[in-house]
C-alpha cells in the first residue's frame, strides 16, 4: 500500500470529520474503518445538537465541517430549544434519519478526491523517533503515513453488558479492537476505562400515541448551517411520556441484576446521563420521570426511548417498558446495553489533540474520553486540520476559550482531564454570552476561510451579514424617539413605561420587554431589514453590556494566556511550587501561563510563583 | 536557583513587656544559632519541633547576653518551610537587639517586612488569603489586630466567604440546571425564592465589608484628626495625649515594623493622628491652609476631635467647623477649662449636637474623660469578637463590594424578569470575586451541585 499525508482511524462522527478536513486542505487521506457498512453511524441517540451541543455543530459549520450540512439534509424534526430564554443560550436540537445520515456522510466522503477509504483493523502504530510512520493492520500490511489520527470510539477493547450476558463488543454486533490498546500504552500513553450505556429501542406500531404528549418540530425551522437553503419538508413529531411508581418498582425489584449491582460494570459513567436503575437508586422521592419517544428515521420503525436508559436483562426491560403510559403494548426491537471500553487520559494531549508523547499522532472523541457527536466531531475536524498543517508544515490552529466552544472542550479536555466522559454545556464556557450559536459564523468563519475549508464566497456573505448588523447598531445609536400617543401605546401594550421626553432607540431597547420588532413603526431604517439582521442586532444590543464586561475580562486574562511556557520548561526545579502543583504541571505541560492557572491543584499562589520564574527564564 | 540566604528578625509584634522573639529562617538557622547558644546541646543535635533552655553569649567578650529559651523546627514542616530557630528572649529589648546583632554578625541577613511570610507564600506553604493576612500580623500594632490577623488567618473569613459562596452557587445551579437541562424535568425557578435567597446572600456579604472599618482600625489604628481654629489648643491636646501615653513604638532598626510614631494608644486603642495640623509645628501654615485644610482630614479620619477654646465666643470658625464635622464620628472638646471655673461663660455649648468634652489640655483637666469617651465611641461600632470574620485587607473589601455588587443586579433582573443566563452572569461573576479571595475555581463545582440537586440524564 502507498503511504499517506494522513490515515484517519475510525469513520464515526469524529473519523469522518477529520478525514473530510485533511482531504479538503490537499492532504492525501486514507480513511480506515472497521467496517463500510457502519460509517457515520448514530448507535445512540438519533439527534444532533442541543443546548450546548447544537453551538458545537453550528462552530463545525463555520469551520468548515461537514456536521451542520449533513444534518441539514438528513433531519425528520429541527427544534429550536429554550427559545423561552436568551439567545446566548438557545440552541438547535435536530433528529436524524439515522440511515439518510449515514447516506449522505458517505457520499461526502467518496466526493473527495483526495479520500480513499478501506476497511481493516489496526494492530499496531509504527513509530520511530517518538513520530508515528505509520500504521500495522491485523493482516500484516504496514501502510506509511506522515500523519494519524485515531478516532475509534468505544472500539478500544470494548465489552458490551446486557443483564448478565457481558461480551467483547464495540458497538452492538461488531467486534471490538483488541490489539490497539497495547500498542498505545506500549507507546507510553496511559488509558483508563469508562462506560456508556444505550437505551432499548421499541416497534413504532406497538405505541399508542394517544396516551403521550406530540412534540413536534418548528414550522419553518432554522438549520445547522449557512450553506443549507431554508427547507420545508415534513416532519415526524417525538412523543413525550413518563415513568410511573409501578416503572419504578419493577426496577427496584430487578435492581439485583442491574450491572450496577452485580458488578460486571465497573467503570465510571456520565452523571448526566444516568441509567433508570441509577435513577431509581438516587431519586428515590420522585414518582415519574419524563420519557421522550423519538423516531430514528423515516424508512424504519425503531423508536428510541430517551430517559430509559438501562443494561438490566432483557426480559426485565421489557417489563419496565410496558409500564410506561403509551407503551404498554410495546414490542421491543432491541434492547438496551452498556459498553465498557478504553479511553486515553486526554490530559496526554497538547491543545492541538496532538500526542505529547509521539509527534503527528492525533487523538480525537471518545477515546479522548468524551461523548456526544457533537464533541467528537469537533475534536475529529481539529485533529485533521492539526494533522494536515503539521504535514504541510504549518503551526496548528488552536481556539482560545473566548473563541469558541470548541475551545472550551479541548482546553478543558487537555487541561483538566475528565473523571465521568465529557459532554458539553453551556455552563462550562465562561464567557457564555460571546460565544453564542448565532454568531459561529462571524467568529469562525475567517479562520475556516483561511484554512481553506471555507468558501470565499461564504465568507463574504458572512462579512456582509456582520456589517448590516453594524450598520443598523451604528443607526439605533443616533436614533431618538420622539413622545408620541402611537409610541406610548406599544409601549403600554408591551408593559413598558411611557416616554415624556425624546429618548435614544438603543436606550428604550435596553428594556427586557421591548424588541425592535415592536419599534418597527417608528424607526423608517428598520422596515428595510431583513429578519436575521434585526435579530442578531438585537442581541447584540441586549447584551451590549454584558460583552463590554465579558470582554474586558477576556483582555485582564490576557497577559497569562499570551504569556507562552516554553515547551522544555522544567517544573520539577521551581521551588517555590507545591510538590503537587509541580506533578501537574510537569504531567499537563501548559503552553501558556492561561492554561497552568486552570490545571486543578495549581492555585494562584503557584501561579505567581510560575511568572516569576519565567521571567527569569527568559 | 541558589540558596536563599538565611535571614533573621525581631518577630514580636508588641512593645516592652512581651516576651521578645528573634527569629532566624534558612538552611544555615541552627548553625548559625550555635556559633552563640550554650545549652546542654549543640542544636544541630536537637529534633525538630523541640525547646532548649539555655544562654546566648557575646562571642568577643564572651559575655552573657541573656537566657533564653530556643526552639528549632526543621524543615520542611514550619511556616517558611525552611529551618527556623526562634530565640525567646527576656524582655528586653536591648537584649533582643544584641542577639539579632550577633545573628547578623555570624552570617545572617536582615530580614525585610514580611519576608518570613513571602517565603512562607514562595515556598508553597500559604494561600493567597492567608499570605495577606499574615501581612497583616507582620503589620499588625497593637494587640487585638493580631488576635484578629490570628483568626482571620485560622480561617474565619475564609470559611464565612467559602459558606456564602457555597450558597450561591446553588442558587446558580438552579439557573444553570434550566438552560442546559431545560428538557429534563427541573422544576421552574421560583424567583420570588431566588430572589429572597440572594437578598440575604447580600446582606451576609455586607455585614462582611461593614466590619473592614473594623478590621483596619484593629490592625492600622483609628485615623484620627484633631480639627480647630488656629490656637485653639491642637498641638497642646495632641502632645499631652502623647506625653502621658506611652507610644506604641518600637524604635528597634531592622525589626520588621514600620515606623509609627504617629500612632498613640488611648485606653488600648490605637490613634493614629494623620497628617493633621497640630502634627506640624509650623502653625503660620496652618492657619494659611485653613479651613480647606481641615475638611480633608474630616473626610479621611475615622474620629474627629473637634476642638474650641471655651474662654471665647464662638466666631463663624467655629460655626463652619460646627456644620462640617459629620457628628457620628466626631467627639467635641472644649480646651482651655483652667481659664474659666465651671460651664464656659461665652462659648454656646447648645449650638454643639452632642455634649462636650471639657478639658484643658494645658493642664491635663478631663482628659481621663476625653479618652473614655474615643473608647466608647470607637467600641460603639459593636466590635466583633476575634471569633467573627472581619475584613482586614482592602483588596478583599473591594472584591466583596463587587460581589454585593453583582447579587444586587441579579436581584434586580429578576425583578425585570431578565434573561437567566443574565442573572446567572452576575451570579457568576460575584462567584469569581469570592474566589479571588480564596483562590477558588467554580467551574467543576457546579456541575457537582447541578447533579446532586437535580434529577438530570436521559
Amino acid at each position: 500500500m502507498p503511504g499517506f499525508d494522513v490515515i484517519v482511524v475510525g469513520g464515526g462522527h469524529a473519523g469522518c470529520e477529520a478525514a473530510l478536513a485533511a482531504a479538503r486542505m490537499g492532504c492525501s487521506t486514507l480513511l480506515l474503518t472497521l467496517s463500510l457498512e457502519k460509517i457515520a453511524l448514530m448507535p445512540c441517540n438519533p439527534a444532533i445538537g442541543g443546548v450546548g451541543k447544537g453551538q458545537l455543530t453550528r462552530e463545525i459549520d463555520a469551520l468548515g465541517g461537514e456536521q451542520g450540512r449533513n444534518t441539514d439534509r438528513s433531519f425528520i424534526q429541527m427544534k429550536m430549544l429554550n427559545t423561552g430564554k436568551g439567545p446566548a443560550v438557545q440552541a438547535l436540537r435536530a433528529q436524524a434519519d439515522k440511515k439518510l445520515y449515514e447516506d449522505n456522510m458517505k457520499r461526502a466522503l467518496v466526493r473527495e478526491p483526495n479520500l480513499q477509504i478501506l476497511e481493516g483493523t489496526v494492530a499496531a502504530l509504527n513509530v520511530s523517533r517518538e513520530t508515528i510512520e505509520g500504521l500495522t493492520l491485523t493482516d500484516g500490511s504496514f501502510i506509511p503515513a506522515r500523519s494519524v489520527v485515531l478516532a475509534c470510539g468505544t472500539f478500544m477493547r470494548g465489552k458490551i453488558v446486557v443483564g448478565d450476558q457481558i461480551f467483547p463488543a464495540g458497538r452492538m454486533g461488531e467486534p471490538p479492537a483488541i490489539e490497539l490498546s497495547a500498542s498505545l500504552t506500549h507507546e507510553g500513553l496511559e488509558l483508563s476505562r469508562f462506560q456508556s450505556a444505550t437505551p432499548p429501542r421499541i416497534d413504532a406500531r406497538s405505541i399508542n400515541p394517544d396516551r403521550m404528549k406530540v412534540e413536534p418540530g418548528d414550522l419553518d425551522p432554522e438549520l445547522f448551517s449557512i450553506s443549507s437553503k431554508p427547507d420545508n419538508r415534513r416532519q415526524i413529531p417525538c412523543y413525550l411520556t413518563n415513568t410511573t411508581a409501578r416503572t419504578h418498582e419493577v426496577v427496584r425489584n430487578h435492581l439485583h441484576l442491574s450491572p450496577i449491582k452485580t458488578g460486571s460494570v465497573s467503570s465510571k459513567g456520565p452523571r448526566y446521563c444516568p441509567s433508570i436503575d441509577r435513577k431509581v437508586i438516587n431519586f428515590p422521592d420522585r414518582d415519574r420521570h419524563p420519557i421522550f419517544v423519538e423516531p430514528e428515521g423515516r424508512d424504519t420503525t425503531e423508536m428510541y426511548l430517551q430517559g430509559l436508559t438501562t443494561s438490566l436483562p432483557v426480559w426485565v426491560q421489557e417489563k419496565v417498558i410496558r409500564t410506561v403510559p403509551g407503551l404498554e403494548n410495546s414490542r421491543l426491537m432491541r434492547p438496551g446495553y452498556a459498553v465498557e471500553y478504553d479511553y486515553v487520559i486526554p490530559d496526554q494531549l497538547t491543545l492541538s489533540l496532538e500526542t505529547k508523547a509521539l509527534k503527528r499522532l492525533f487523538l480525537a472523541g471518545q477515546i479522548n474520553g468524551t461523548s456526544g457527536y457533537e464533541e467528537a466531531a469537533a475534536q475529529g475536524l481539529v485533529a485533521g486540520i492539526n494533522a494536515a498543517l503539521g504535514v504541510q508544515g504549518h503551526e496548528p490552529m488552536i481556539l482560545r476559550r473566548d473563541e469558541a466552544y470548541i475551545g472550551v472542550l479541548i482546553d478543558d479536555l487537555v487541561t483538566k482531564g475528565v473523571d465521568e466522559p465529557y459532554r458539553m454545556f453551556t455552563s462550562r464556557a465562561e464567557y457564555r454570552l460571546l460565544l453564542r450559536h448565532d454568531n459561529a459564523h462571524s467568529r469562525l468563519a475567517e479562520t475556516g476561510n483561511r484554512l481553506g475549508l471555507v468558501s470565499d464566497a461564504t465568507l463574504a456573505e458572512v462579512f456582509s451579514h456582520r456589517q448590516r448588523i453594524h450598520a443598523l447598531l451604528a443607526t439605533l445609536k443616533n436614533t431618538r424617539l420622539q413622545p408620541s400617543e402611537r409610541l406610548n401605546g406599544a409601549l403600554k401594550s408591551r408593559g413598558s413605561a411611557t416616554i415624556r421626553e425624546d429618548q435614544a432607540a438603543w436606550q428604550l431597547l435596553k428594556r427586557p420587554e421591548l424588541h425592535l420588532e415592536d419599534l418597527k413603526p417608528f424607526i423608517a431604517i428598520l422596515s428595510n431589514q431583513a429578519d436575521g439582521t434585526i435579530k442578531n442586532a438585537e442581541i447584540e444590543l441586549k447584551y451590549s453590556g454584558y460583552i463590554a464586561r465579558q470582554q474586558e475580562e477576556i483582555d485582564r486574562c490576557a497577559s497569562l494566556e499570551d504569556t507562552p511556557i516554553p515547551p522544555d520548561f522544567s517544573f520539577f526545579d521551581l521551588e517555590g511550587i507545591t510538590i503537587e502543583a509541580r506533578e501537574k504541571l510537569s504531567r499537563i505541560r501548559p503552553s501558556s501561563l492561561g492554561q497552568a492557572s486552570r490545571i486543578a491543584g495549581v492555585s494562584p499562589a503557584d501561579i505567581s510563583v510560575l511568572s516569576i520564574f519565567l521571567r527569569a527564564f527568559r | 536557583m541558589g540558596e536563599a540566604p538565611t535571614i533573621a528578625a525581631i518577630s514580636t509584634s508588641l512593645g516592652a513587656g512581651a516576651i521578645g522573639i528573634v527569629r532566624l529562617s534558612g538552611a544555615a538557622a541552627i548553625s548559625i544559632c550555635d556559633k552563640v547558644f550554650r545549652g546542654k546541646l549543640p542544636l544541630a543535635e536537637a529534633g525538630s519541633h523541640t525547646i532548649h533552655l539555655g544562654t546566648i553569649f557575646d562571642t568577643t567578650s564572651g559575655e552573657i547576653v541573656d537566657e533564653v529559651l530556643v526552639s528549632v523546627m526543621r524543615a520542611p514542616a514550619t511556616y517558611t518551610r525552611e529551618d527556623i530557630v526562634e530565640v525567646n528572649c527576656h524582655g528586653n529589648a536591648v537584649a533582643q537587639q544584641k542577639v539579632l546583632s550577633l545573628f547578623l554578625d555570624h552570617g545572617a541577613q536582615l530580614a525585610t517586612p514580611g519576608e518570613f511570610t513571602r517565603r512562607a507564600f514562595l515556598n508553597g506553604r500559604i494561600d493567597l488569603a492567608q499570605a495577606e493576612s499574615v501581612a497583616r500580623i507582620v503589620s499588625a500594632k497593637t494587640e487585638a489586630g493580631l488576635k484578629m490577623a490570628v483568626s482571620q488567618l485560622e480561617g474565619v473569613l475564609s470559611r464565612e466567604i467559602a459558606s456564602i459562596r457555597s450558597s450561591i452557587l446553588r442558587v446558580l445551579a438552579t439557573f444553570e440546571a434550566g438552560i442546559d437541562f431545560s428538557d429534563e424535568d427541573v422544576d421552574e425557578i421560583d424567583a420570588s425564592d431566588a430572589g429572597k435567597q440572594l437578598r440575604q446572600l447580600r446582606d451576609r456579604i455586607d455585614e462582611l465589608i461593614e466590619t473592614a472599618l473594623t478590621g483596619r482600625v484593629l490592625s492600622e489604628g483609628v485615623l484620627t484628626a484633631i480639627v480647630g481654629k488656629p490656637n485653639v489648643g491642637k498641638s497642646s491636646l495632641l502632645n499631652s495625649l502623647v506625653m502621658r501615653e506611652r507610644a506604641i513604638v518600637t524604635e528597634i532598626p531592622g525589626t520588621t515594623r514600620d515606623t509609627i510614631e504617629e500612632i498613640i494608644s488611648v485606653g488600648g486603642i490605637p490613634l493614629k493622628l494623620t497628617d493633621t495640623a497640630g502634627l506640624r509645628p509650623a502653625n503660620d501654615e496652618v492657619e494659611k491652609l485653613g479651613v480647606e485644610r481641615s475638611r480633608q482630614a474630616i473626610r479621611e479620619a475615622d474620629l474627629i476631635l473637634c476642638l474650641f477654646d471655651g474662654s471665647q465666643r464662638e466666631d463663624d470658625h467655629d460655626r463652619a467647623l460646627m456644620t462640617s464635622v459629620p457628628a457620628d464620628r466626631t467627639i467635641y472638646v472644649i480646651n482651655k477649662c483652667d481659664l474659666f471655673r465651671g460651664r464656659p461663660p461665652v462659648f454656646n455649648q447648645g449650638l454643639l449636637p452632642s455634649r462636650p468634652v471639657v478639658i484643658s489640655a494645658m493642664t491635663r483637666q478631663g482628659l481621663r474623660i476625653l479618652k473614655e469617651k474615643v473608647a466608647d465611641k470607637v467600641l460603639g461600632r459593636s466590635f466583633p469578637s476575634p471569633q467573627s470574620p472581619v475584613v482586614t485587607q482592602e483588596r478583599h473589601r473591594r472584591l466583596l463590594a463587587d460581589a454585593s455588587e453583582a447579587i444586587g443586579r441579579a436581584e434586580q433582573g429578576l425583578r425585570v424578569r431578565l434573561g437567566e443566563e443574565l442573572i446567572a452572569e452576575e451570579l457568576r461573576l460575584a462567584l469569581n470575586s469570592l474566589g479571588e479571595i480564596t483562590g477558588e475555581t467554580f467551574m467543576e463545582d457546579l456541575l457537582d451541585v447541578i447533579f446532586q440537586e437535580f434529577c438530570i440524564g436521559k
